[in-house]
């Protein structure tokens, strides 16, 4: 690539010295890098701007985006509460096109395959490039490198961190709400397109120059309760639809019937029992999906069975945690984003299932967060190394796959486990060095497969605790060796010089790079 | 002519495993013959992990059943060696290659010896025709694991599936679970039985014995086929008339080793439908039960179909066991702990069999043949039982394996 200079972080990798016109930092190792500055801030706005009655509807997203002054360069930012089933997104590109509109940056919490629609005004020059997770076909296409600038990968703590540092400045949020009022206050806990929280707007609503509501369940002032509060909001736009509820969240979450991945979240479970983490007033972080899920499900078993309550669980949440809730295995839900219909319900009406943000939760420029709080956080990924790096954002071929989420946030927690099937498809998982290192190995404290566990050799406690226990517990080196057996020594995959994405720590620094692939 | 020239003449396009974009774990390899020097083309998701080792394992299996012409086309979902080997033999055979059987690397495990008497309380079944479900299936703990060439595979995927099996007992992780095959009937699974018997199956299953002929057959196949170490058969009653020659069929051979039944068929013969309370097999599974006995082989209970009814499947084990069954069979790996838990004895069973336990080894120890425990005699099937329910108790996990070392300080 022509003019690319490359330098090399604490961890080894090698990163651009620029991206997307700014310097970029290179990670300095965990807690290495010290900010400093202030906080950046919108510009004041005046009363005297807006309608004293507080209706600040208009017409529709065009008539929005014109109002708040949309322009080339700018950025927009949007959210990913409606997930697959997000019509607002794409409606705003759209209307951003037919403005004649170019070269902006699209800054979601995250995107999904309902967003490929956004590959056109990629093409056509409406989008210059996207900061967020890609996967999918807009994955596919910033993998191949036919986006203009780099894709910028941030976990959700550091998207939190990157609006408050200044380090990216929101022209116009677009908040997609399932009820709203004229003002701008805005809820996702009902509506048609109930999706439980806004949390990943929040930062967006305070930090934005301009903020549009965009809503399908317009409600009389006051809109109860606000998680976004209208005295951020410029402008409200009400529209037929937000979104597709069947594709916001899941009418109900089924455990997963894959023997391997109950097994695995089985074997978590017991190893949280067996090494003393499940014990009286302790927290925990499930998923909300697959393995992760399922471990939940298998720790409130050994709870049970134990007489243990814990004082909280972090969501995502789903039916089984919000069972556990109801059946006072869990004290609270500190929640983040709800994944079925039992999880918003429960946040609606049980005041013990509380919604938080990023801020809360995940944001490491703060005076702490909720995630190192946590004593026990599972998580997935594509790989492990023998170091214990984690990989979760590509697959073991370069290509993006996946965002961050708050995988690396969730790193912080007194233990961190990868829960992962040792190879999918002939592909190993652990491997001898993550193609994209996501999460330095140093915070990962156990990897569990269906083929055996392996703990950190930094964790001593961990392994003293387990001692003697019938937890098949085994070095990776082991797991490894094996896995070279199963499925034999793989061919070296041979990556191009030229980058297509970065991959930030929490702290804003660059962590990796992901190169473009074929 | 000279031998490869015969071969060649008579090659058809041909193709084995499955096709579709959905293919995880498995492959799909199709022949098709022309004049040109051999061509492999490799389709695979792991193409830039596997490519070189695919193409490498295509070449060795042509080239040790003579095939230098033609194409072989490989569509791979993420195969493993030993599956893409048995895939491409199968299809090389199917389209009129023949030659020696083309073998992958051993597993370390793959010589584990047989046992004659162990625990049987659950065994695995896992369709002969799906490595996908192969891989994992012996992490569940398992006492058996059978890999069905039977029921579970469709016709036209027989001789692909042989292969797969083979190559299985070869490569395959069992863990510590017995290595089981059921065979096809007939004909057809003493050619199974030819070409699994030399790879160390523990014990092979037959299918719906009813002469006791057929087993002695079986024990023929299994003795040339490896002459040194022929594996234990386990027939299974599937009909009336199995049932009737049940005692005949379990003392047929020395290399019989238990005995079981399948409901399903034996009930549609029967004319009578299987209920829950299963009063109109109950002859037919005590008879097995007493069959076996007599025969001194274990008594194996049928499987149990609904996978999510926990509750069910742990009353049935109970009332199996009742019945004098030492194992029942599993078709999905979540049963298996269940199994164990209703198989396990209770805590004054245990009590019970360890003061037995002990007065034997005392007994034994002192030269006495006879074993009581304080004024009263025990006779030698209760010692057995003891034994039996003390090994159950520590593979439940409900006794310690190192109970006796307080006997021996």
């Amino acid at each position: 690539m022509k003019g690319l200079t490359l330098e090399i972080n604490a961890a080894g990798r090698p990163l651009p010295t620029e991206v997307n016109g700014r310097e970029a930092l290179p990670y300095r190792g965990v807690g290495g890098h010290r900010p400093d500055g202030r906080r950046a801030a919108p510009r004041i706005a005046t009363c005297a701007d807006f309608p004293a009655d507080g209706d600040k509807r208009v017409g529709s997203i065009r008539e929005a985006l014109e109002q708040v002054g949309l322009a080339d360069g700018m950025t927009v930012s949007s959210h990913h509460h409606l997930r697959n089933g997000d019509a607002v997104a794409n409606m705003v590109f759209d209307a951003a096109a037919s403005l004649g509109v170019k070269d902006l940056m699209w800054f979601p919490s995250a995107s999904f395959p309902v967003h490929a629609n956004q590959i056109r005004h990629l093409e056509s020059g409406v989008l210059h490039h996207i900061e967020g997770s890609m996967n999918g076909p807009l994955g596919d296409y910033c993998s191949q490198g036919r986006m203009r600038g780099l894709g910028v990968l941030r976990s959700h703590g550091g998207r939190w961190q990157a609006i408050q540092d200044g380090e990216v400045r929101v022209d116009v949020a677009v908040i997609a709400a399932p009820a709203a009022d004229a003002f701008g206050n805005a809820t996702g806990d009902r509506g048609p397109a109930a999706c439980g929280l806004l949390g990943f707007a929040l930062a967006d609503s305070m930090y934005a120059e301009k903020v549009v509501v965009v809503t399908d369940n317009m409600v009389p002032f006051p809109c109860i309760p606000w998680q976004i509060q209208g005295n951020n909001v410029d402008v409200v736009v009400e529209v037929p639809s937000i979104g597709d509820p069947g594709q916001i969240v899941s009418g109900t979450t089924r455990i997963t019937s894959s023997p391997d991945r109950r097994r695995i979240a089985e074997l978590a479970a017991r190893f949280c029992a067996e090494a003393g983490i499940m014990r009286p007033g302790f927290s925990f972080q499930a998923g909300a999906g697959g393995t992760t899920g399922a471990f939940a499900i298998y720790l409130a078993e050994l709870m049970r069975a134990a007489g243990i309550t814990a004082r909280f669980a972090r969501g995502g949440s789903n039916k089984y945690l919000v069972e556990m809730l109801k059946d006072g295995l869990v004290e609270f839900i500190l929640d983040g984003q709800t994944f079925d219909l039992d999880g918003v319900a429960s946040m609606r009406d049980d005041p013990r299932h509380v919604n938080t943000s990023p801020f809360t939760s995940y944001n490491f420029h703060g005076k702490g967060n909720f995630a190192s709080m946590v004593d026990v956080a599972v998580l997935g990924a594509t790989e492990v190394d023998l170091s214990f790096n984690g990989n979760v954002v590509t697959h073991s071929d370069g290509r993006l796959l996946h965002g961050i989420g708050g995988w690396q946030n969730c790193l912080a927690a007194r233990c961190a486990m990868l829960l992962v099937p040792s190879f999918r498809d002939r592909i190993p998982v652990i491997v001898d060095e993550v193609t994209t290192l996501c999460g330095p190995g140093e915070l990962i404290d156990v990897v569990v497969t269906e083929r055996g566990i392996a703990v950190n050799p930094r964790r001593k406690d961990l392994l003293d605790a387990v001692r003697g226990t019938r937890l098949p517990i085994r070095p990776i080196q082991d797991l490894k060796t094996e896995l070279d057996r199963i499925c034999g020594v793989p061919q070296s995959v041979p990556r191009s010089d030229e980058p297509v994405a970065v991959v930030k720590w929490v702290d804003g620094t660059v962590l990796d790079t992901v190169w473009k692939v074929g | 002519m000279n031998p490869r020239d015969m071969t060649a003449s008579v090659l058809v396009a041909a193709a084995a495993g499955p096709s579709g974009s959905d293919v995880r774990s498995d492959c799909r390899i199709a022949y098709e013959p022309g004049p040109g020097p051999l061509a492999v083309e490799v389709t695979s998701k792991v193409g830039y992990l596997y490519g070189e080792a695919i193409d490498a394992s295509v070449h060795r299996v042509a080239a040790t059943l003579g095939i230098d012409r033609g194409t072989v086309t490989v569509t791979d979902g993420g195969a493993l060696d030993w599956v893409i080997l048995a895939r491409a033999e199968a299809c090389l055979r199917l389209a009129g290659a023949h030659g020696p059987a083309v073998l992958p690397a051993p597993h370390p495990e793959a010589g584990a010896p047989r046992q004659r008497d162990r625990l049987r309380r659950s065994r695995l079944y896992v369709p002969g025709s799906q490595p996908k479900l192969m891989l994992s299936a012996g992490l569940y703990g398992a006492d058996g694991l059978i890999l069905d060439l039977e029921d579970a595979v469709p016709p036209a995927h027989k001789d692909s599936a042989r292969l797969l099996v083979r190559n299985a007992l070869i490569a395959l992780d069992w863990g510590t679970a017995e290595r089981m095959v059921r065979l096809n009937q007939g004909e057809r699974g003493l050619e199974d039985l030819r070409r699994i018997a030399p790879h160390n199956p523990h014990v092979v299953l037959l299918p719906k014995v009813e002469d006791p002929e057929e087993v002695r057959r079986a024990a023929e196949v299994a003795a040339e086929a490896a002459p040194d170490d022929p594996p234990f058969l386990m027939p299974i009653l599937e009909s009336p008339l199995g049932i009737h020659r049940a005692f005949e069929i379990a003392a047929a051979h020395p290399t019989v080793v238990a005995l079981t039944l399948g409901l399903e068929d034996l009930s549609a013969e029967l004319g009578a439908p299987r209920t829950e309370e299963a009063v109109e097999s109950l002859l037919a599974r005590q008879t097995v039960v007493y069959a076996a006995r007599a025969a001194g082989v274990q008594p194996i209970a049928s499987v149990y179909s609904a996978i999510d009814d926990e509750g069910g499947l742990e009353a049935y084990v109970r009332r199996e066991r009742g019945l004098g069954f030492d194992g029942v069979g599993c078709i999905h790996p979540r049963q298996i702990p269940v199994v164990h838990r209703a198989m396990a004895p209770s805590e004054t069973q245990i009590e019970r069999a360890l003061k037995v336990v002990r007065a034997a080894r005392e007994a034994e120890a002192r030269g006495l043949g006879a074993v009581a425990v304080g004024s009263k005699m025990v006779d030698p099937p209760v010692v057995a039982q003891a034994f039996r329910t003390v090994a159950l108790a520590v593979a439940a996990g409900e006794l310690a394996a190192d109970w006796d070392r307080e006997a021996t300080p």
